[in-house]
């Protein structure tokens, strides 16, 4: 109210109609205020473009092994090439490596050639892809010039596959199941959220208490159980489907709640009685009135059920009995650094993908806080 | 008091009644039965012999339909506590479980307590000085908290105390003392071990009670009892202590319900990380290698346990706060 001055000049000088906002529009305005939620905005977007053209952004093909290139560590990208002449110029590159195996202990280790580099560049041919699955392409954003050499920017795993590349192909995958995941809990938590506060009664206490049941037995072991009855032959977009449903579960317990919660709430509003009493039929003043005026809520909720259902399956992956290589997850990716003599001998299996789950999910979380304070009215 | 008492008694006989049910399904989901698994096992040995094949199938009530098999296994448990066979090491289910499930909830009460030493002064800390400096700090801490997966914070601190304290990690006692009698020796080396995973698992609900803590507390330092209690001239501390900190803790309580289901979880998990002789390493090669009963019956008793911890702080709940009782 404080921003409409009452003033007899403000009046005088004042247009004759006031712009009005409409309820998003306020709401976009609150949440452009919370600066983390919007940088997080951004960040999240560039995730899930990261996730849909992941092949353009991964320098190498995720699955090819390179016996030369086992842990390599991550190599630093240098800006300024010296010639032997002496000569220093602008080119992007990194240091072509030799193996070294220690015979004594079998240890690898890798020394840069004298002279020798590996030359980087922008948009630049590399292995042939399919763009969103359908459009043929051998341009990457980034990688090395020649096709045939291999730069590794976050190291290379013990098969000497390029850690980038994976986490990158792996976030369509942990990025995605999390959607897909919240649309069946958004599903599943509306419609019977919606029912239970609408109709209230007996159906109401059997809804609480099957929610209630599921809140109050441990997760991880029920989904251990659920996951590990997986049979591992079947294709592996079953199994994606089948962990993200197992997955699913928990999330919707909390959606119904709130959703109920809004029901019980506005039921004795004026205007639900209202509309009621002009005629409309349940399923209407559901649809026109009641669901208008708490999606915004949902919206809020359903962005922090998405870093939930990510820990998840990156829990279940990391045990073994969620998704199974060669789907190439965040999880699946972590799993390969289960012991600490592996992370021992190269840390960046553990740290690169772990950074990329950490900040995912701060990000949503951010994300979530920031729509969730823009959708409550009376939040200052 | 005893009327709330058995209501919230009589809620629970559903929810036990779930459980089993659920767990019972998990057990039946892979393909095939206890026996053929033991058929094929037994294979080289020369098979199982018939009159074997025909006692087991009686005992477990195979081949007949589920709800009779649900029974008879429910009917082991009730009457001749019996929890089926674990056919991968062909011992009772009994002879394997309890030790670990002792440690799984000990270590789970222990992370409880941890939770509370900490989140309580640092959330009183963060809403008394809001936006200092410290307020800042415990809030990032509490995001990272929040983020970062248990079994990921468990290999890096693994990864930590190993490459600069040296420590060896896994287990909750060094090699040399495992199977050793207890003594004190053993006792100081159990708590130089145990603390990592409490750490571990508690972080998270930790830095999520902080943010309830905190935000519960803004809610009433500023209200006017407050402010009449300062006016008369007590101490900011025993003010602080004495009235807000005091209402602010109910909701705190109430939190231990979905608290503890989670610390179960995530100590299953970091058991796993960390190789602890718990429930999580035994359950996870159970349902691996398809032990079925074993599995089965470990999520029946995590299960059953956790819902048994969450009627207790229900009740104790209620008996701080009378309010609770008559709803």
């Amino acid at each position: 109210m404080s921003a409409i001055d009452h003033s007899p000049a403000a009046i005088a000088d004042a247009p004759a109609a006031p712009i009005l906002l409409g309820p998003w529009a306020l709401m976009w305005r609150k949440f452009k205020r919370h600066r983390i939620a919007y940088a997080s905005l951004w960040l999240v977007g560039f995730i899930y473009v990261l996730a849909l053209f992941g092949n353009f952004f991964a320098p190498q093909a995720h699955d090819e092994t390179n016996r030369r290139g086992i842990f390599v560590p991550p190599q630093a990208i240098q800006f300024i090439h010296r010639a032997e002449d002496g000569s220093a110029r602008l080119q992007l590159h990194v240091d072509a490596l030799r193996m070294k195996v220690d015979q004594a202990t079998m240890r690898r280790s890798y020394e840069a050639r004298e002279g020798e580099i590996i030359p980087l560049g922008f948009f630049v041919k590399g292995h042939p892809y399919q763009l969103l699955g359908f459009i043929k392409a051998d341009r990457h954003f980034f990688g090395p010039k020649n096709p045939d050499d291999v730069a590794y920017f976050l190291g290379s795993d013990r098969l000497g596959r390029d850690i980038l590349s994976r986490i990158i192909i792996g976030t369509q995958i942990s990025m995605s199941i999390g959607l897909v995941g919240v649309a069946v809990s958004l599903v599943i938590g509306v419609s019977l959220g919606g029912i239970s506060g609408y109709y209230g009664g007996w159906i109401d206490n059997v809804i609480q208490r099957v929610i209630e049941f599921l809140r109050s037995i441990p997760t991880i072991p029920l989904w251990m159980g659920l996951a590990a009855a997986i049979p591992l032959g079947w294709p592996p977009l079953r199994t994606y489907f089948i962990v993200t449903l197992i997955v699913s579960m928990i999330g919707w317990t909390s959606l119904a709640r709130e959703v109920r919660g809004k029901f019980l709430s506005l039921r004795n509003e004026d205007f639900i009685t209202a509309a009621r009493l002009d005629g409309l039929s349940d399923w209407e003043v559901i649809r026109k009135h009641m669901v208008p005026s708490f999606s915004s809520h949902i919206i809020a909720s359903l962005t922090l059920a998405v870093p939930l259902m990510i820990l998840a399956e990156t829990s279940l992956s990391f045990l073994g009995i969620g998704l199974q290589p060669p789907i190439v997850s965040w999880g699946t990716l972590l799993k390969e650094a289960q012991n600490v003599r592996t992370i021992i001998e190269a840390p960046w299996l553990l740290i690169a993908p772990g950074t990329m789950i950490v900040i995912a999910v701060l990000a949503l979380n951010f994300l979530g806080d920031g729509l969730r304070d823009a959708a409550d009215p009376h939040a200052q | 008091m005893l009327q709330f008492l058995i209501r919230r008694i009589a809620y629970m006989i559903p929810t036990v009644f779930l459980v089993s049910v659920v767990t019972f399904a998990i057990i039946q989901l892979p393909p095939g039965d206890y026996l053929d698994t033991l058929a094929a096992e037994l294979a080289d040995a020369g098979g199982l012999d018939e009159g074997t094949r025909q006692a087991l199938a009686d005992q477990y009530g195979l081949g007949q339909p589920i709800w009779v098999q649900y029974l008879k296994w429910m009917r082991g448990i009730l009457f001749h506590w019996d929890f089926g066979i674990s056919f991968e090491k062909n011992v009772p289910v009994n002879d394997l479980i309890w030790d670990r499930l002792g440690w799984t909830f000990a270590i789970s009460i222990l992370t409880l307590l941890f939770i509370w030493m900490t989140a309580l002064p640092i959330g009183i800390y963060s809403a008394v000085k809001k936006y200092s400096v410290g307020d800042y700090v415990a809030t990032f801490f509490g995001f990272i908290g929040l983020a970062v997966p248990n079994f990921l914070l468990a290999l890096v601190m693994m990864y930590v105390a190993f490459k600069y304290f040296g420590q060896s990690v896994g287990g909750l006692v060094s090699p040399e003392y495992i199977d050793q009698p207890w003594t004190w020796d053993k006792v100081v080396d159990l708590l130089k071990h145990i603390w990592m995973p409490i750490v571990v698992v508690g972080t998270s609900g930790a830095a999520a009670l902080i943010r309830i803590m905190r935000a519960n507390l803004l809610d009433e330092l500023y209200r006017p009892y407050v402010v009449t209690a300062r006016a008369k001239g007590m101490s900011e501390f025993q003010l602080l202590m004495r009235y807000p900190v005091r209402v602010a803790l109910n909701p705190f309580v109430s939190t231990i319900g979905w608290i503890l289901p989670t610390l179960v979880s995530g100590e299953i998990i970091v058991a796993v990380v960390m190789n602890l002789p718990t429930t999580g390493p035994l359950l996870l090669r159970a349902l691996l290698v398809q032990d079925m009963y074993l599995a089965g019956s470990l999520i029946l008793i995590v299960s059953l346990l956790t819902v048994l911890g969450t009627l207790i702080s229900d009740l104790l709940l209620a008996w701080i706060d009378p309010r609770i009782r008559y709803q």
